[in-house]
């Protein structure tokens, strides 16, 4: 897929002033024109913003200015991230039309670094949801096969990368939502440590697990728009008070001596293609160098009862500001709780409704301590079994989907088992920890299959030095 | 259907929530409640009496800022979106008086 | 309890008055507690807003560190323990509170365990003083004149949402309205004298709810309703009385006490139900994740105790000592508040009659503020002639009226360009015989021990001595004369 152009060839290209801005952008409205329709990527393409921001790059550039590291660079960003003045709707009816009056702050700094912003990606409605499926404007459909789903719930971000609309695109990832949706567009896709980048301008699902990350056909993409939205930022209070990673700079330092952590206890499920997969990139990994050790994650099996009951718990308070007071849609009533009840009924989706009925009874008297309370102790057990993995193991290796890209339609009908397909990827969210999906083949049926790379916090660099090592060895 | 939770409790936790649910919309989310809770008693196993909660990922503390203003949105621009407006302000429906 | 706070609470006999008190006060600060919009009361409406403010997608808080030193200095004011602590979400609905959850300090507050010294020497414990965000503001239209029930609609500003508040929760250790008024008294005083709010009620920036209930003396405490609304300390001590008198009514005949939230409508003077425990919202608290702890070290509390000014009581107890007042009257209470205590003391230092000094400062400087214009050496001055008895007490406020509207001067000569002398102790004695001659009905009164009577020969003898007869010596030599 690295036919249509990588981030770092891009930039060096418009920076240099071997292609322009405005040439790479077109080429991008091309194809957009060409497959958007058969795709559904975006919520909105913004072909004027676009063109006008491509314009101001190659000005810079005839100028002498520096362009920046993204220079003319065509990046998407998921529909739950502020840009100012531009609609931002979660791709929920409840914010549907809503123009935020100022931009996330990952935002401004892709826009610092010259990224021209395409377009808002689709997502499952306000990022619940591992295949897209639950957008109120329609899902996604996997560039690769459009019978099958992109994953989720940043479903459009990768989609928007895999079909060539974007060299790049941000997502968030609050159980899986970067990095399963990588897997099944055979994308990178990063889930930085917890407090790497700010999440001010990213619309909250639960806060204490969300975390915007990229989604690029390279390592080195990924590793380029990791080191720019990094960093801190003190419109965020969880906002680790640390500089950005040097990340590109470590990719060719290869693993030798890394020790490369396989789970002797992986909770079972995942399909015997992506297991396979997962065995051939501990071989590659051995082959280069590094050592692989046995971890034991005992708690690992519980991380789903945890998220599922802390995630919605956190959301059911983040989402009670969509009251139809301040912003977006109202259902008129002769009274304030029936404005309240029409308006919520009307403007959410079911699956958003049915976490914010389960948070709200996690959180509700007599049962916080038996649900929500319960979940926060089990989230710290399994933190804890992290800690002691990683007091023998520099990465941990695991599949990052159960499976590969699925059909549509295949899990709606039961809800858990939909939320079995973020079984791998969860854990990392509960322990804060970064994790990155690299694409490492495909399963029989010639899909790809991503392979997880987890670190302990702030373990970028590391994790990125094996990611590298795993896309040499494809 | 293990009954870990009923329609009452259903139509209860959607008035908390503030969601007009339908009757049928009640029978159906407890049945799926229902289910995820069956799945989640697997915790109830673990002893955690002596286990800390865990709430933040990262452990900061302190994390301030100055006290100094910064420029305010525009009042126009704000309730330009806002559903109903009037006289500089957000106009409601009748509350009731429940909290003041 | 003595028998007399019994009968202040106007309560029938047996009856025993419980009130705690939660006061909420609004810092001064510039911004809000959360968001860097400016925290000022009187804009135009929905002008002080922010992302934050309005609770808009992706807005995240970031704690105010001055809000925290002012939260702190109310604790340490109060006696509390300044502790490690944490914010949490309160979830409930309505239009004013932007988020639809308010962040509050739940289980770990910031300060706990105070007190609060009342005169008399009563003890009011101080539970917590916490931190949390204020509401918007809403104004109801249509209806019966704008009142919540039966309004048409509402209309919403937000200019106040997330503006900084401490709570300052009492222990059920107030025992009269009396004590309420006072509580809240000093608590303002402390609040305006160590800079943390300027504690107005009638504003809003700072707000008292009480939970009154009643018991038979020697009972366990009874039910408790909580009284909002309260806009005034006047309206305090009147809401608590109605509604003592109200739960006792409902007990002595038979009736039982429902827990419920009751509005004061001080119009009418009476309270009623706003809302029962049972529509009271399940608040689903739980940490808020968007914030990290907070815990001041030693470090920092030991610099904010060390910055705190003298407190009002000690104050007050300085000024008393220096003056001879009574600690708890009012003069030394009034020039304690007023914040000129520092300049009766330069009044003293300069020579001045500390007693007259008081009394002048208190009487006839209401107008001034913390530094008043006149001299203090030309107070002093003036409080030396009245010690000599070179002028007399009426002659005195003459003159001193004249320093204040010229900011200063020397009272010997205004005196002296007044005319005014005091008469010698001869000369008044003359004026009092003639007097007591004159009006013997007064005299016999008089001596008979009606008081008042000494109204009419004292109006006399000032009459007759065009107003230079020093009114002490006056009532003194008529003490003297009636031999009492």
């Amino acid at each position: 897929m690295s036919d249509f152009g990588t981030v770092a060839s891009i930039a060096a290209d418009v920076a240099s002033g071997r292609a322009s801005a405005r040439a790479i952008l077109e080429q991008h409205l091309v194809r957009i024109d060409t497959r958007e329709g058969e795709v559904h990527a975006f919520n909105l393409v913004m072909r004027e913003r676009a063109l006008e921001s491509a314009a101001e790059i190659d000005d810079r550039v005839k100028r002498g200015d520096n362009p920046g590291r993204l220079a003319g660079v065509p990046v998407a960003l998921k529909d739950n991230m502020c840009t100012r003045g531009v609609d931002t709707t979660c791709s929920s009816r409840i914010l549907e039309g809503w123009k935020p009056p100022y931009d996330a702050t990952a935002v401004k700094k892709l826009a610092a670094e010259g990224a021209v912003f395409i377009g808002k990606t689709n997502l499952d409605e306000f990022a619940m949801g591992s295949s897209t499926e639950n957008s109120a404007f329609g899902p996604t459909r996997n560039p690769l096969d459009t019978s099958r789903v992109p994953g989720g719930s940043s479903g459009g971000s990768a989609a928007a990368v895999a079909a060539g609309f974007a060299a790049g695109s941000l997502g968030s990832d609050t159980g899986g939502s970067i990095r399963q949706p990588a897997a099944l567009c055979g994308l990178v896709g990063v889930k930085p440590t917890y407090g790497l980048v700010s999440r001010y301008g990213l619309v909250a699902f639960a806060s204490s697990l969300d975390q915007i990350g990229p989604f690029t056909h390279t390592v080195e993409d990924a590793a380029i728009l990791t080191e720019v939205i990094a960093g801190h930022d003190p419109m965020d209070s969880t906002s680790i008070p640390q500089p950005a990673p040097d990340l590109v700079g470590v990719l060719g330092a290869g693993v030798k001596g890394l020790r490369i952590g396989r789970v002797a206890d992986l909770p079972k499920g995942a399909d015997p293609d992506v297991l396979a997969r997962l065995d051939a990139a501990f071989d590659a990994l051995a082959e280069a160098g590094a050592t692989i050790v046995d971890v034991r994650l005992p708690s690992l099996s519980f991380a789903l009862t945890a998220y599922y009951l802390i995630a919605p718990a956190e959301a059911s308070s983040n989402l009670a500001r969509y009251d139809g007071v301040r912003y977006g849609k109202r259902v008129a009533a002769g009274d304030i709780n029936t404005m309240y009840a029409d308006t919520r009924e009307s403007g959410f989706g079911d699956e958003v409704k049915r976490r914010i009925m389960l948070g709200t009874y996690a959180l509700s008297a007599g049962y916080y301590d038996a649900y929500y309370g319960k979940a926060l102790k089990v989230r710290r057990l399994i933190a804890d079994d992290f800690a002691r993995a990683y007091a023998d193991a520099d990465v941990i290796l695991t599949p990052t989907s159960p499976s590969v890209a699925f059909r549509f339609g295949s899990k709606t009908d039961d809800p858990l088992a939909m939320y079995l397909c973020d079984i791998f990827t969860i854990p990392t969210n509960l322990a804060g920890h970064p994790a990155m999906s690299v694409p490492f083949g495909t399963g029989q049926d010639g899909m790809p299959v991503g392979v997880q790379v987890l670190a302990p916090t702030l373990g970028e660099a590391t994790m990125f030095r094996a990611a590298a090592e795993l896309e040499r060895a494809v | 259907m293990s009954q870990r939770l009923t329609a009452a409790d259903v139509a209860k936790v959607a008035r908390l929530a503030r969601l007009n649910v339908s009757p049928e919309e009640v029978e159906r989310y407890t049945r799926q409640l229902d289910g995820m809770l069956d799945h989640f008693a697997d915790i109830d196993s673990l002893e955690l009496a002596n286990v800390e909660p865990m709430t933040q990922p990262y452990p900061l503390v302190n994390v301030l800022r100055p006290d100094v203003e910064q420029p305010c949105l525009d009042r126009d621009e704000v309730l330009s979106v806002a559903p109903a407006a009037e006289d500089g302000r957000f106009r409601v429906p009748p509350s009731g008086g429940l909290h003041e | 309890m003595s028998d007399s706070s019994k009968f202040q609470n106007g309560l029938p006999d047996g009856w025993e008055l419980v009130v705690g008190l939660e006061v909420h006060v609004e810092l001064a600060t510039k911004t809000k507690l959360f968001s860097a919009s400016p925290n000022r009361f009187g804009d135009e409406p929905n002008t002080n807003i922010d992302p934050v403010t309005l609770g808009l997608p992706g807005a995240l808080p970031v704690l105010n560190e001055h809000a925290v030193e002012l939260a702190m200095r109310i604790g340490l004011a109060l006696n509390c323990s300044v502790q490690p602590c944490t914010f949490h979400r309160k979830n409930y609905f309505y239009p004013d509170l932007p988020k639809a959850y308010q962040i509050s300090q739940y289980d770990q507050p910031l300060n706990v365990d105070g007190y609060l010294m009342l005169p008399g020497n009563v003890r009011v414990e101080v539970e917590r003083a916490h931190l949390e965000e204020d509401t918007g503001k809403s104004t109801h239209f249509g209806g019966a004149g704008g009142r919540i029930h039966g309004s048409e609609y509402s209309l919403i500003d937000f200019n106040r949402a997330g503006v900084p508040l401490v709570e300052i929760v009492s222990r059920p250790d107030i025992r009269t309205a009396e004590q309420a008024k006072q509580y809240v008294s000093e608590l303002r005083a402390i609040l305006v004298a160590i800079g943390a709010s300027d504690a107005k009620m009638e504003e809003g920036s700072m707000r008292c709810d009480a939970n009154v209930s009643v018991r038979r003396f020697g009972d366990p405490l009874g039910t408790r309703c909580e009284i909002k609304n309260v806009n005034s300390v006047r309206s305090l001590g009147r809401a608590i009385e109605y509604e003592a008198r109200r739960q006792v009514d409902i007990l002595e005949t038979g009736g039982s006490i429902r827990q419920e939230t009751r509005h004061w409508d001080d119009a009418e003077g009476r309270t009623h139900t706003l809302r029962t425990k049972e529509d009271a919202d399940d608040y689903r608290y739980f940490l808020e994740p968007d914030l990290v702890p907070l815990a001041p070290d030693a470090a920092w509390v030991e610099r904010v105790r060390s910055a705190l000014p003298a407190l009002p009581a000690a104050r007050r107890a300085l000024l008393a000592a220096l003056t001879g007042a009574d600690v708890e009257g009012e003069a030394v209470s009034v020039v304690v508040e007023r914040g000129q205590d520092p300049y009766v003391k330069s009044v003293v230092d300069a020579g001045g009659e500390a007693g007259r000094a008081l009394v002048w400062v208190q009487q006839s400087f209401a107008e001034e503020g913390e530094s008043p214009r006149l001299p203090a050496k030309d107070l002093a001055a003036l409080t030396v002639m009245e010690r000599e008895g070179k002028i007399t007490a009426t002659q005195a406020k003459t003159v001193l009226g004249e320093m204040l509207a010229n900011g200063g001067g020397d009272p010997v000569a205004i005196a002296a360009s007044k005319g005014f002398e005091a008469l010698d102790t001869s000369s008044i004695a003359t004026f009092v015989d003639d007097a007591i001659a004159a009006q013997p009905d007064a005299w016999a009164k008089y001596c008979a021990g009606e008081e008042k009577a000494a109204g009419a020969l004292v109006g006399a003898i000032m009459k007759a001595s065009k107003g230079k007869a020093d009114g002490k010596v006056v009532t003194a030599m008529l003490q003297e004369r009636r031999g009492s």
